[in-house]
């Protein structure tokens, strides 16, 4: 089913989308180019709550609600810790990008790869509207599925943190025979 | 809704990810960089399976086992970045240049 602009523009979900996605846009703009750096880490929490409100328009709550959980709830807290022990300059304007010399190049590159993705997907999608299901994904469901044609990833991801948290704390622990000289 | 309205705003904050990896210098803000493209390929994957009608969900499982692998990236990234702080003073990726050519 193809929706053209005029169909699409009168529809009330596109206007919470409008709604959702623009500030998450904005907060992603903020994460790449806020001169605080708190600031910043704080405007990817808006980012990610933007992608979780999405995810419960599209009917994936269990999805939306980990992000809330894990990436709000902890990913963001590693950050404001990683800040803090790198002691990270704090001040209003504190150099935290590249020169202008670099930024340019860098702005072209993104509009570039916006422009290549946003062109193919035009093309091959066009107007094709999303069959939303009656009711949201239930986590039962998700469970079950998890359990039964994802069990071995999901083994695989369960191994994969477990390394990551001995690696993290094997990389971060400090020598004891080191801890004179730092 | 359509499909195309999703898939644009992934491409978006993937783009815009990409922009801060490119242009940012403390280590913290490159990694955190990094999550916005992440979060940009989990925009996609559920759009997708919501667009595909998937019984066995697929793209949100796929979203599940991304957030804990960016999980764990994170932790390895913060890890590194305070390994880096503690050997050099500084936490800026373009002082690290030992090894360039």
């Amino acid at each position: 089913m193809t929706i053209t602009f005029g169909d699409w523009i009168t529809e009330i979900a596109n206007w919470v989308f409008l709604a959702i996605a623009l500030p998450t846009l904005g907060a992603a703009v903020l994460v790449v180019s806020a001169k605080n750096i708190v600031r910043a880490v704080l405007a990817l929490v808006v980012t990610l709550a933007g992608t979780a409100a999405l995810f419960l328009m599209l009917g994936a709550e269990f999805v939306g609600w980990t992000i809330v959980l894990v990436y709000i709830g902890a990913v963001i807290i590693l950050f404001l810790i990683g800040i803090m022990i790198t002691r990270a300059p704090l001040t209003k304007n504190a150099d935290l990008s590249q020169p202008i010399s670099m930024r340019v190049p860098a702005a072209l590159l993104s509009v570039i790869l916006f422009a290549v993705i946003g062109g193919a997907v035009a093309a091959s999608f066009g107007g094709a509207a999303i069959p939303l299901p009656d009711e949201a994904t239930t986590t039962a469901s998700i469970g079950e599925t998890l359990f039964t044609n994802w069990v071995i990833p999901f083994e695989v991801v369960s191994f994969v943190l477990l390394a990551a948290l001995i690696g993290g704390i094997a990389l971060a622990r400090q020598d004891p025979a080191e801890e004179g000289e730092v | 809704m359509t499909i195309i309205q999703f898939v644009l705003l992934g491409a978006a904050l993937f783009s815009i990810g990409l922009y801060g990896v490119l242009t940012r210098k403390n280590a913290v803000l490159v990694l955190a960089s990094v999550e916005v493209m992440l979060a940009a390929v989990n925009v996609n994957l559920v759009a997708f399976d919501v667009y595909l009608g998937d019984a066995s969900h697929a793209g949100q499982i796929m979203t599940l086992f991304l957030i804990a692998l960016a999980a764990a990236e994170v932790g390895i990234g913060i890890a590194i970045v305070l390994l880096v702080f503690r050997n050099r003073r500084s936490a800026n990726i373009d002082e690290l240049d030992v090894m360039r050519f």
